[in-house]
């Protein structure tokens, strides 16, 4: 681990003094094989700006903060498991009356429509627009199955230490990461719908509750899949590091 | 751009670190910088890259490093185009309705101030944010860091706001706003007609601007920049110490 000293990222250095760490000695002689991780080598990456620092121990909550950002250091995201499952049951809860009540009611000459996630997604099909249809139908029910079931299976595997398949499902997490936002899709339809449509008598649009608790849905799992940290994929390939 | 694992174009002198002895008969290898991965930890030596170039994890494919030719001058540019295409994309209506001869506009933010009058405020809120709060506050931050660094000065609460532009990344949708304006589109057509107005022209130039100042933005050469300027000016320390315990 010595070849490691002196050539660590700027500012190191500075939180080795700042910090009282010293040279890594985290890392069990021995151990590291070719492939060796910033925790094994007794490095902390930041979260907010990528610094590696060098600290001797840390905790889940020391309080040393990044000597180049000020941002927590920690060497992984803090209660992964609890804070992850909590979002995950919650917007599992909230999926329900997201998709069984009313998202959105088109006033039209009096007569109400009322229209569901799904309803929404049938009646553009009917349209003759299948393109469009598609769209929605991925941002607003794919996605949201996708972002709970994906996250759940990666938090369920990474507690359970399962070495299959890592690269596949940190790529997993990468993709929710990345499509995660869009099944915002729907309410941003309805806000724009309901802007421009305020002819009084003759059509206006309102938002109904189930679109409430879409956006619930999707404010969730998009703090579940922030929550979640993809390296517990990794760490169970030594688990005897503390 | 490269892509891949090990031994892909690109990613050449990348390779996880090499146990005692190999990296200290190679100097030249030890001196560059050591970078963990962000999805798996895992620890690289990452060569100079060319312009362009993405070095990723040879684990997890990760990205660990992207070069940027002039990256702040490029993405000032763009960052300040974005912002000017903020200011037209609020101001002129996005569409224009027309139905039984009576016509109504909504401007970028009608939707949130209806469905906040309707009483659905945490909608609105969320929406506000989502496509009107997180973008203009990531565009400003950006101006904020970018402005003062290509003058060649640190800007004043530099660390605050070059955090903030990567915070509010998630919470900025323009694109699937965008996305949401088309299906209302679509779904309207059938009942009334549906006109594109100015405001829609920008906002879809907005997204291409916006897009392109932070793909062509090296994060990592910014933030070298904060800590070398932060250890000159005797603030390095101070931010190291937090309350530990």
């Amino acid at each position: 681990m010595n070849a490691l000293r002196g050539d660590v990222a700027p500012g190191e250095r500075s939180a080795r003094a700042r910090d009282g760490a010293g040279p890594a000695r985290t890392a069990p002689a021995g151990h590291a094989g070719p492939h060796v991780t910033a925790r094994e080598a007794g490095l902390v990456r930041c979260h907010a700006c990528g610094l590696l620092a060098r600290v001797r121990r840390l905790a889940t909550r020391t309080g040393l903060h990044c000597p180049r950002c000020a941002a927590p250091l920690r060497q992984r995201k803090p209660d992964v498991a609890a804070r992850t499952w909590c979002f995950l049951v919650a917007a599992a809860i909230l999926y329900v009356p997201a998709n069984a009540l009313p998202v959105m009611r088109i006033v039209s000459f009096g007569s109400a429509e009322e229209d569901t996630i799904l309803g929404g997604v049938k009646a553009l099909f009917a349209t003759g627009q299948p393109a469009i249809a598609l769209v929605v139908l991925f941002a607003s029910i794919t996605v949201p199955l996708l972002k709970i079931g994906g996250l759940a299976w990666l938090l369920l595997s990474a507690q359970r230490g399962w070495t299959w398949r890592r690269r596949d499902r940190t790529r997993l997490h990468r993709l929710i990461e990345i499509v995660g936002r869009w099944s915002m899709l729907d309410i941003f339809m309805l806000s724009i719908l309901a802007g421009l449509v305020k002819l009084d008598a003759i059509a206006t649009v309102e938002a109904g509750p189930g679109a409430l608790a879409f956006a619930a849905v999707v404010v969730l799992t998009l703090c579940a899949t922030a929550s979640f940290d993809p390296r517990l994929i990794w760490d169970s390939l030594r688990e005897d590091v503390p | 751009m490269s892509g891949g694992g090990a031994g892909a174009p690109g990613t050449r002198g990348l390779a996880p670190r090499k146990e005692g002895a190999g990296a200290r008969s190679r100097p030249a290898a030890a001196r560059r910088p050591l970078v963990a991965c962000r999805d798996c930890d895992l620890l690289h030596r990452v060569a100079e890259l060319p312009h362009g170039a993405t070095a990723r994890c040879t684990r997890c494919g990760g990205v660990l490093a992207q070069s940027r030719r002039n990256s702040v001058d490029r993405s000032l540019a763009w960052t300040a185009g974005s912002a000017l295409l903020f200011v037209l994309a609020n101001t002129f209506p996005i569409l224009v309705f027309r139905m039984q001869g009576r016509e109504q506009q909504n401007v970028l933010v009608s939707g949130c101030l209806e469905l906040a009058r309707q009483g659905w405020w945490p909608l609105a809120a969320l929406v506000f944010v989502a496509s009107v709060a997180a973008p203009a506050l990531r565009l400003a931050a950006l101006l904020h860091v970018l402005v003062p660094l290509r003058l060649g000065r640190t800007p004043w609460g530099f660390v605050r706001a070059f955090r903030l532009v990567d915070a509010l990344e998630p919470w900025s949708m323009l694109e699937v706003f965008m996305l949401g304006v088309v299906v209302a589109i679509i779904k309207l057509s059938g009942m009334a007609e549906v006109l594109m107005g100015a405001g829609l022209y920008a906002f879809m130039m907005l997204i291409v601007t916006s897009t392109a100042a932070t793909a062509v933005l090296d994060r990592d050469l910014v933030w070298r920049h904060a800590g070398g300027r932060a250890a000159v000016a005797g603030r390095m320390p101070r931010a190291a110490e937090g309350q530990a315990t």
